[in-house]
């Protein structure tokens, strides 16, 4: 059996060049995890369906893991891991939900995290009604969702405070 | 690692796209947004030797051509509802779009690739058929582009089928708009909001001079393997009711998530619902009060 072709996929990845050699199959999510070493991006159902492994490609969350890393090269992606700041001090978004119990067993959350960064930039004072809209489509199996939609308030204000 | 392994290639332009999917035949799919391709692929339900990635052709543009929102095929469903220019020129299907999925699968998922996907339980078809609309199909035969126009009617085969062949590329998909006079409204009934409805419908209605309604068309999701459009125009001249016009028409079976009569049920009453809003809708653009 012959080898799987692979070829250079050339991302910039929460601001660096990062760049691997992968089979077209690829996932994004399987490259972030195994090939960049970026396990903060959680895999959970692999059919689009739970979010988990939402990012941000060129600033708009998409599914990871229904999109091959060959389609985004060139790219601009963030993940979780972007978030912090340069000293890993956590960013507001990140910090609103630790202050407001917005997660339990955490599986779910660095999606939930990237997708409350996207809101925030788009709306920066959002209605409850457009914090469900934007959360909707990802699922959270512990907190039953008050504390993660109160905590995207909580980071909206947070946000609204920094320097 | 689950998707199958596959060659990937990147054309970039509709003449380097047709010749490769005339070269490679029926081992070849089109990858668009990814949204329902890349799924049936994890699961290893598709398994495709080569993917033709069209999202580099530069077909990135909503247009107006006559009467048509002529939707390019890297136009994305979350532009429907994020351009300002769309939800004026055509608001049923900017309203249709708000119905598609979650917003993250809208960030990705094409309006052109779900009309080729073929979905019994997506907004787009039916809106297509409802309207009467077409996709612009290209192939790279005998040395050349041809290019034809076909209509819903004859897109929809079945459930995740289309007459389309398998070195066409859809390029483009044509929604008329609707006249003055005319009004559009979208109800879905689904166990989340994102999730497949269990039943839909989009729906026209249209005024006379006065107000008074004279004809209408709904298209159904959900409720057949292709989208089914009906008639509304004898019950909302009076002649009987909507609500059983549409139950005695549809026939939709039954499966896991819902019994066929709890279908056609909901699919009659969003029916009820929905024309009220179609019918306000087109005297408001008739110009009568509502």
């Amino acid at each position: 059996m012959t080898a799987e072709p692979t070829q250079e996929v050339v991302l910039t990845v929460n601001g660096a060049a990062r760049s691997a050699r992968v089979p077209a199959r690829r996932l994004l999510s399987d490259l972030l995890r195994h090939d960049l070493r970026l396990t903060g991006t959680h895999v959970g159902c692999e059919q689009g369906v739970c979010g988990a492994c939402t990012v941000l490609v060129d600033g708009e969350p998409v599914r990871s893991c229904l999109t091959f890393a060959v389609m985004v090269d060139g790219a601009e992606v963030t993940t979780v891991e972007g978030l912090a700041g340069p000293g890993g001090e956590l960013g507001p978004v990140q910090r609103a939900f630790r202050e407001c119990h917005g997660l339990q067993c955490g599986f779910c959350t660095p999606g939930f995290l990237l997708l409350a960064t996207d809101l925030l930039a788009r709306r920066p004072d959002p209605s409850d009604d457009e914090i469900a809209a934007a959360l909707g489509g990802n699922l959270c199996r512990c907190t039953g969702y008050v504390n993660i939609v109160r905590s995207v308030r909580r980071a909206a204000e947070l946000a609204g405070e920094a320097p | 690692m689950k998707p199958p392994p596959f060659t990937y290639h990147r054309p970039a332009d509709v003449v380097a796209a047709a010749r490769l999917l005339a070269e490679l035949g029926d081992g070849a799919k089109v990858l668009a947004g990814g949204q329902s391709l890349v799924p049936l692929m994890n699961f290893r339900l598709a398994a495709p030797d080569h993917l033709v990635d069209v999202n580099h052709l530069g077909l990135d543009d909503v247009g107006i051509d006559g009467g048509d929102v002529v939707v390019g095929a890297g136009v994305r469903h979350a532009r429907l509802l994020r351009d300002p220019d769309v939800g004026a020129v055509h608001p049923l299907l900017a309203e249709a779009a708000g119905w598609i999925a979650h917003a993250v699968i809208r960030n990705r998922g094409t309006v052109c690739g779900s009309l080729a996907h073929a979905d019994p339980a997506a907004e787009l078809p039916a809106v297509l058929a409802l309207l009467g609309g077409s996709v612009e199909a290209v192939a790279w035969r005998d040395g050349r582009l041809a290019s034809r126009r076909v209509t819903a009617a004859d897109l929809f085969v079945g459930p995740f089928e289309t007459s389309l062949a398998a070195d066409e590329l859809l390029v483009a998909a044509r929604f008329p708009r609707l006249g003055a006079g005319t009004g559009g409204a979208v109800a879905e009934l689904a166990r989340r909001q994102g999730d497949y409805a269990l039943a839909g419908v989009a729906l026209t209605v249209t005024v006379d001079e006065g107000g008074e309604p004279v004809g209408g068309r709904a298209a159904y999701l959900s409720c057949a393997p292709i989208p089914v459009v009906l008639d509304l125009t004898p019950a909302l001249a009076g002649a009987g009711d909507v609500h059983d016009l549409v139950a005695g028409a549809l026939d939709p079976t039954d499966d896991i998530h819902a019994t066929g009569a709890y279908r056609r049920h909901l699919a009659a009453t969003l029916t009820a619902r929905a024309v009220p809003t179609a019918l306000a809708r087109a005297r408001e653009t008739a110009g009568v009060p509502a």
